[in-house]
């Protein structure tokens, strides 16, 4: 059993279905990436997934628990925490109190999990009371993604963390994902920028309209001449 | 009592500045400001005592002191939590109400034609109508306005912004109408209010071990007051740095984010209104009795906005700030454009009265601290980074070996 298996969701924006019959699954300890161009439903797969945009119809489970219908704050006690589009750090609070947000719902003393954050991206640690509104785009993008490791996820969502970033910068951020993967937490990964996405995942999902257009591992994936042409730059 | 010596009125209030302001520019050093605090209590216990107890100072003072109690209860709502509420008045009138009910011989059927009375002073006893302990009162009223603010809470949770203000002000609208309208409601053959004639006379407060409040002895109304405030700035502080406070902040900021985070919005959002709305039902339940009366003309949609523009003016989210605000908006309402500067059109050869006025004199304050000092008088100072705004680092700088 798969950790987290979509089965055919569709998730309306008003009177817009913006997903067509959405099926994945995701294994435990794996990274797995949705490509695809705007609008293609990666998002909105995303928010679907954390209860954000909760799909009108279909299933999702989450180590065969059912939780399509579930509200975000008991998905994120069960164990999917998501870096969100665009960001979205607290801008007034400092990266330690949006830290401590991340772990909002946890009860326990979550040091640990702060050092393990800090570990990962240093620059955080120096920048630690400094408001994340000061801070560079992908200083914020590290931050982002702290601060979803704080719920302690055992499935982590990110949705593009290459956005508006220097290529170094990128590259670096993927680094530390694929460490993040191998520290044992499962990723999902969403991305309009396909090369880094492809090569630290090891299956992908294409998405076009709303529906999955296509499923591979990510090798073949990147050696696909339709992929290539469309997300790839190559062709 | 008599008090031990006059002081002008300009002088009391300069002395409170004084002590304000030095708490905020000690706010970074604990001690200090932990002795302004002190200092600024102190001080505001014993102004009674520099006023002619029945006169018209100590007046305009205790109604400062409930106009600030309602601002704090705004300011949770739309300082910490972001819910721009333009319809507080419907607590004000909840407040009111439940002490016009609790505390009058409104309900004149109550007891058959007897009255109920609950722990109230030997001179109440004989009166019909339901008479109930101002303390139980007050949590009477408490519980009704959270619940009310609950109520009004619930349609507003898909909305954002702008919207949340509208349907609040229609709400609000909708509380002043039912209290104008209520003398021709009449539900199992009690009127619901007395419409613009008031329910009146509505019992003085009367607390355990103390003789009961007079309308000439205004010491004793304005300490209470006062009580409630700190009791108000208490929970108001203790919030502002708990669990609850960082989630309504987060949902301020953002709320999709504060949604991924965890953050339950609707309960979070509930306790926004449900504590602002506590708050400004305890200050109706006390005016309702310093007034004598509970009526109509009392719950208009400007007096939200008077509420809403003392939390702006002095700095949303800030304590101080409201606090500051507050004091200041009334007392120019209550004292500054009647009493000092009523006549100044009149000399200058115009034919009107300054008091006619008012709204346009806040109206131009605001416009003015808006322009000087957007974040407010006393900002709070994460609003204050959002509206001076700050340069980002760039990401070149992040790692020193470029390709």
């Amino acid at each position: 059993m798969a950790m987290l298996e979509v089965s055919d969701i569709h998730t309306f924006y008003g009177n817009i279905e913006a997903l067509k019959g959405i099926s994945l699954e995701v294994e435990e300890g794996e990274v797995v990436t949705l490509i695809g161009s705007n609008g293609a439903g990666k998002s909105t797969t995303l928010r679907s997934i954390s209860g954000l945009s909760p799909p009108r119809e279909g299933s999702i489970r989450f180590k065969g628990q059912e939780i399509g219908e579930t509200p975000p704050q008991d998905i994120v006690r069960l164990g999917i925490s998501q870096s969100p589009e665009g960001r979205k750090c607290f801008q007034r609070m400092t990266v330690r109190e949006n830290l401590d947000l991340g772990a909002y719902m946890r009860k326990d003393d979550y040091e640990n999990d702060m050092t393990r954050v800090f570990d990962l991206f240093p620059r955080l640690k120096e920048r630690e009371k400094q408001k994340a509104g000061t801070m560079s785009g992908g200083e914020q993008q590290m931050l982002a993604i702290g601060r979803a490791l704080m719920a302690q996820p055992e499935l982590l969502l990110l949705d593009e963390p290459s956005m508006g970033l220097a290529p170094i910068l990128v590259e670096r951020i993927y680094e530390t994902v694929a460490e993040i993967n191998k520290q044992g937490t499962t990723i999902l990964l969403v991305e309009q920028n396909a090369n880094y996405a492809l090569e630290v995942s090891s299956r992908g999902y294409v998405l076009e309209t709303g529906a999955v257009a296509l499923t591979d591992a990510s090798s073949k994936l990147r050696e696909n001449p339709d992929v290539q042409a469309a997300y790839l730059g190559g062709g | 009592m008599v008090s031990i010596v006059e002081l002008p009125f300009p002088v009391i209030v300069l002395i409170f500045g004084a002590l304000l302001l030095g708490r905020y520019l000690a706010r970074e050093n604990r001690r200090a400001a932990i002795g302004f605090t002190v200092a600024v209590v102190v001080w505001a216990a014993a102004v009674p005592l520099f006023l002619d107890s029945s006169g018209g100072v100590i007046e305009d003072c205790i109604i400062a002191l409930a106009y600030v109690v309602m601002a704090l209860g705004l300011n949770i709502v739309v300082g910490y939590a972001g819910l721009l509420d333009l319809g507080y008045v419907a607590f004000f009138a909840l407040g009111a109400l439940v002490m016009g009910y609790l505390g009058s011989g409104f309900v004149s059927s109550a007891g058959g034609g007897e009255g109920i009375h609950i722990f109230v002073s030997e001179a109440t006893q004989s009166l019909p109508g339901l008479h109930v302990n101002f303390l139980l009162v007050l949590v009477v009223a408490v519980v009704v306005a959270a619940i009310g603010g609950v109520l009004i809470g619930l349609p507003t949770l898909r909305l954002r912004g702008d919207y949340i203000a509208i349907v609040t002000l229609a709400f609000g609208e909708i509380i002043g109408r039912l209290v104008l309208n209520g003398d021709e409601l009449v539900v199992g053959g009690q009127k619901v209010t007395n419409g613009r004639q008031g329910i009146t006379p509505i019992d003085r407060v009367d607390l355990p071990g103390l003789e009961p409040f007079k309308s000439l002895e205004l010491k004793p109304w304005y300490w209470l007051a006062l009580a409630l405030i700190l009791l108000v700035l208490f929970v108001n502080s203790r919030l502002r740095d708990s669990r609850l406070g960082r989630a309504w902040i987060a949902i301020r900021e953002d709320e999709v984010a504060a949604a991924s985070m965890g953050i339950p919005l609707v309960r979070t959002k509930l306790m926004a209104y449900a504590t602002g709305a506590a708050f400004g039902g305890m200050s109706g339940a006390l005016l309702a009795s310093y007034y004598n009366t509970v009526n109509a003309d009392q719950f208009r949609f400007a007096f939200s906005i008077f509420i809403l523009a003392m939390v702006i003016l002095g700095g949303l989210g800030s304590i101080w700030g409201v606090v500051i605000g507050a004091v200041l908006l009334s007392f120019i309402n209550s004292y500054f454009i009647p009493d000092v500067f009523n006549e100044v059109p009149s000399k200058i050869g115009l034919d009107f009265d300054l008091t006619q006025l008012s709204f346009g004199i806040f109206g131009f304050l605001l416009v003015i601290v808006m322009v000087l000092r957007p974040e407010g008088l006393l900002p709070e100072r994460r609003r204050k980074l959002e509206l001076t705004g700050s340069v980002a680092t760039a990401d070149e700088d992040i790692f020193e070996a470029r390709a």
